[in-house]
């Protein structure tokens, strides 16, 4: 029961860090899963969020895998209703106050200034990733040839991302 | 368009509110083939072009709030869409629909995960799609970036919020709470007209 409780406490507090996207709350996220509550190794984390790369919808529901493995199927449940449910209803609350804060003089500040703290908590989230997923040349290069790809051209972020898990395969086997 | 009336006109006349079964529907499916991030495209080529739900003007009002409040993008457009078409138990249907499809494939990579993880061929394909997922996060960065920075000012506070948080482990709320505020009293509104532009200092180091 404790369980449940520490997992809905963790992931509704880490909901509300998701601004900007899910990125936001990766350096919370690997504090609290790995340091603190030890649910999940580094790795194991890196690997859950690279999956959830490759799951269609909101780029975040690799939080329900965390659940899972903690706590089975209940565990998925109540860690995705926590992560859902706060910033759900903040959002439904928000979206039917927008008309009236339409002519809020603060609306523009709030705006930017989230923006950039935004921007700023997803390079954060970058770069605690990397520092755990670019563990060698090869590491390296890949990340390198995806963001080019996708900066270059239009493909569907997926193809690339599966096309290095490819490449590692590859590696594994013939080296 | 007219300039009469406050909204402009679509051109297409807007479909009428679906019943909430098809609602969800609708949002499961895009909530399920959304492979590879950038839900918001699929939601626009759903929500505006195919169904003709919402215009593109509304659409991108909800996008508006739904950037600048936490949770998950895909997430939050789901529910305000939602909550326009339907009220709330369209917010309910249309988020339940969106999130459903991932959130049990990666509940099934979980249990997967436990079977098959430790395998050092699985490994070697982890370890490779985590470096793919570095790339793929920087290339969000330098959108969401050029999208969001509009003066020097902004990238110092990008630069400070991820300083403090990545290299000098300050908890996020404490550097989102304490960046926002200095970021947001920079843009703070002014009154109009002829006055002094210069900006105190603040506590902003150089980059």
């Amino acid at each position: 029961m404790k369980q449940f409780a520490e997992l809905a406490g963790v992931f509704g507090y880490l909901s509300l860090l998701t601004v900007g996207g899910g990125m936001a709350a990766f350096p919370e996220l690997k504090q609290l899963t790995v340091e603190t509550y030890h649910w999940v190794t580094f790795p194991e984390l890196m690997h859950y969020y690279s999956l959830g790369q490759l799951a269609p919808g909101p780029n975040m529901m690799m939080v329900a895998s965390i659940g899972a493995q903690v706590a089975g199927l209940p565990g998925a449940a109540v860690v995705l209703v926590a992560f859902i449910l706060p910033t759900g209803l903040l959002t439904f609350g928000i979206g039917r106050l927008w008309n009236r804060l339409a002519n809020w003089p603060w609306r523009p500040a709030v705006q930017r200034g989230i923006g950039s703290v935004a921007v700023g908590l997803v390079l954060a989230g970058g770069i605690v990733l990397a520092r755990g997923a670019l563990i060698g040349p090869f590491y390296i290069v890949l990340a390198v040839v995806v963001f080019l790809l996708l900066i270059r051209t239009r493909i569907n972020p997926a193809i690339p991302i599966v096309l290095s898990g490819a490449l590692g395969l590859g590696v594994y086997f013939f080296s | 368009m007219s300039k009469s009336p406050a909204k402009p006109v679509a051109l297409l006349p807007l479909a009428p509110p679906p019943s909430l079964w098809r609602l969800f529907l609708a949002f499961f499916i895009m909530g399920g083939t959304s492979l590879g991030g950038g839900v918001i495209a699929y939601l626009r080529t759903g929500l505006v072009v195919h169904y003709r739900w919402l215009d593109d003007e509304h659409f991108v009002e909800l996008m508006a709030i739904s950037q600048s409040l936490p949770g998950l993008n895909a997430t939050n457009m789901s529910i305000l869409a939602g909550d326009r078409l339907r009220g709330w138990p369209g917010a309910l249907v249309a988020g339940l629909g969106m999130c459903l499809p991932g959130a049990s494939i990666m509940t099934a990579a979980a249990f997967a995960y436990g079977i098959g993880g430790d395998d050092p061929a699985s490994k070697a394909f982890l370890r490779a799609i985590a470096a793919g997922a570095v790339g793929l996060v920087s290339v969000v960065l330098v959108q969401l970036g050029a999208k969001m920075l509009t003066e020097f000012a902004d990238y110092i506070f990008v630069a400070l919020t991820a300083g403090l948080v990545a290299f000098l482990h300050v908890p996020v709320p404490v550097a989102m709470i304490g960046v926002g505020a200095l970021a947001i009293w920079w843009h703070r509104p002014r009154k109009a007209g002829p006055g002094k532009v210069a900006e105190p200092p603040g506590k902003a180091p150089a980059p």
